[in-house]
């Protein structure tokens, strides 16, 4: 138990200790990213309980992400005032409606953010399971390229849809008020808070999973990954468990979406770009695929040099070399012993000596 | 009383008949064999009884349930348990946590519970690691509980296989050539293992190559050759039985 827990508050203190040097160095921007980077771990560790311990791939996670912020940018921006009949009045007298004025004055009727976020992640679970049913059947390559399209397709979705904004996305998006007083918000006087905030909740996730991997369904997952025959005879209802961890990280990015969304003050199409999926893939293989550790840290470093700027008009391409680099040298992953050795053998072996069993 | 009866079952690979009309039953608390040639069907038998492969016609009847057409994990659940004859252990998880997933149809933490980390499951994982334990010392694993399970010896593997299906405390045990690739040791310990067994209350139905082994723990054996039964009998009897003779080493003609 303590073994588990222990870098949960060797993490915890990791936070503090930057959210200080930012302090002390005088460069809090610098948490505006880092807040960032939380919100697309939380996406990183679900899709690492997926790919790396029930051993199924998704290519299609940044159509979960699009589909949580959407839906929330959508619900909490769309003015209801011009729209008054019994229903409306009906739902803001139960409060699940907010007035707000907009940025030019006027008066807007929006949907309460909490309502938003609940409304996306169901639609979420009830998109997942109905996608994740029939394509869970496949394997390998067929499941990639399946989660491939489920992607593509929400990418031409948002992309094309008038009342999602196209091309420009969906902006003016209110902050989230998580409780009363603290705010899910992108002004530079909550950088702070919401810096806490935000990789708090990760740490919420990241105790969550790694309970779950360390209980009977995560044993059962692992044996799903390992042999799924063999599983399925010790019975173990190997499709349900795999539907239900496909649905468990969907939600992991449909949160990591609504968040980031209110966070950012609106989301964009490029959220839901195929090269997001790949990029996602990418960051749990160089942590070790079953390493939710390993996932964590890789996202943590590769997210804020992405999002500070780092990989410059070359973003997406560092993510696809990485990607190859991992297959090639480091199957895996980055953090493990032996790595250098591992990396030498690699390097110089004799390509022959694959072949031998 | 009767545990498992397949009553005419077929099962035709395009134009391979498989399995012909095949009948036979095992008592409860027995030790039965299902022998034949290279390529008679038994695997596919097997498959057919554990869910792997739906019969194309016939009927399974495990206690007073029909199980044909059901899934191998809805077998399983209902007390049905086999090994495979390449050994499917879990790659990457010790020889404790293997044995540890055949308690899995006698607990029942969810995602939410594990999520949770829910108080009632800490007894049930105690419980699943005290009798995962009982297992590993009837079996003389306890030394190798933190070795990765597919590192250990092919014997070993073998002997962790059939820990993992005791730990389902399944009623029927099907064991799919439980002493291929063994040295002559292992068999002769395979052999009292499997006789251990039976008289802990589970009944086995096994396929072997090995005719010593099968003829010294079966109490019954089915012949079967090219998909059909051809003698079902005692091990002294069939030993005896022409056609069986005839099967296995070719006629007087030739």
């Amino acid at each position: 138990m303590a073994r588990r827990y222990l870098p949960v508050v060797a993490f915890a203190v990791l936070l503090v200790a930057i959210q200080l040097a930012t302090r002390f160095t005088d460069t809090p921007y610098y948490l505006t990213q880092l807040t960032m980077t939380a919100y697309y771990s939380l996406i990183i560790v679900g899709l690492c309980m997926l790919i790396g311990y029930a051993g199924q791939i998704s290519l299609g996670h940044a159509g979960f992400f699009a589909i949580g912020g959407y839906v929330t940018a959508f619900l909490t921006t769309c003015n209801l005032k011009p729209h008054p009949g019994f229903i409306v009045s009906l739902l803001s007298k139960t409060g699940v409606l907010v007035a707000r004025p907009d940025a030019y004055g006027g008066d807007l009727l929006t949907v309460h953010p909490w309502l938003a976020c609940v409304v996306a992640i169901l639609l979420t679970v009830a998109i997942a399971y109905l996608v994740g049913g029939p394509v869970l059947k496949l394997k390998g390559h067929y499941l990639a390229m399946a989660t491939l399209g489920f992607g593509i397709i929400v990418y031409r979705m948002v992309l094309g849809t008038e009342f999602l904004g196209a091309a420009d996305g969906i902006s003016d998006v209110p902050g989230f008020p998580l409780l009363s007083g603290v705010s899910i918000i992108g002004k530079s006087s909550a950088r702070v808070s919401n810096y806490y905030l935000a990789w708090g909740l990760v740490i919420l996730g990241m105790v969550l999973l790694l309970n779950l991997i360390h209980s009977r369904v995560g044993r059962a997952l692992a044996a799903v990954h390992g042999a799924e025959d063999a599983a399925g005879a010790m019975g173990i209802p190997t499709a349900r468990y795999k539907l239900n961890t496909f649905v468990l990280s969907a939600v992991f990015a449909a949160l990591a979406g609504v968040l980031l969304t209110h966070y950012n003050g609106g989301i964009g199409p490029s959220e839901a770009g195929v090269m997001k999926s790949v990029r996602y893939v990418a960051i749990v293989a160089i942590g070790g695929m079953a390493n939710l550790w390993g996932a964590l840290s890789m996202s943590l470093v590769l997210n804020y040099l992405s999002l500070r700027g780092y990989f410059g008009t070359y973003d997406d391409a560092v993510f696809g070399v990485i990607l190859i680099l991992i297959m090639l040298f480091a199957p895996d992953g980055l953090l493990r012993r032996h790595l250098l050795s591992d990396l030498k053998r690699a390097t110089f072996r004799n390509p022959v000596d694959e072949e031998a069993p | 009383m009767t545990l498992l009866s397949v009553r005419g079952v077929s099962k035709r690979f395009g134009g391979l008949q498989a399995v012909n009309d095949l009948s036979f039953d095992v008592a409860a608390g027995s030790i039965k064999a299902l022998i034949g040639p290279n390529g008679a069907g038994k695997t596919t038998i097997f498959n057919l009884i554990s869910g792997f492969l739906p019969p194309d016609s016939g009927e399974i009847v495990f206690g007073d349930t029909e199980i044909h057409g059901m899934s191998s994990c809805e077998v399983a659940t209902r007390g049905m348990v086999r090994t495979f004859q390449h050994i499917r252990l879990f790659p990457k998880m010790t020889v404790l946590e293997n044995i540890m997933v055949g308690r899995h149809v006698h607990s029942r933490a969810g995602f939410l519970a594990g999520m949770l980390n829910l108080p009632f499951t800490w007894g049930e994982e105690r419980r699943i690691r005290e009798k995962s334990f009982e297992i590993m010392e009837m079996l003389g694993l306890v030394a190798h509980a933190g070795t990765e399970a597919i590192s250990l010896a092919y014997g070993q593997q073998r002997v962790v296989e059939v820990g993992r299906a005791l730990a389902c405390e399944p009623k029927l045990l099907l064991l799919d050539e439980p002493a291929a690739g063994l040295n002559m040791r292992e068999t002769n310990e395979m052999g009292r293992l499997i006789s251990r067994i039976r008289d802990m209350g589970v009944t086995v139905l096994l396929v072997e190559h090995d005719m010593s082994l099968v003829m010294k723990i079966s109490d019954e054996i089915v012949v079967v050759s090219y998909g059909e039964k051809i003698a079902e009998d005692r091990p002294l009897a069939i030993q005896k039985n022409r056609e069986v003779i005839r099967v296995y080493l070719g006629d007087d003609e030739c």
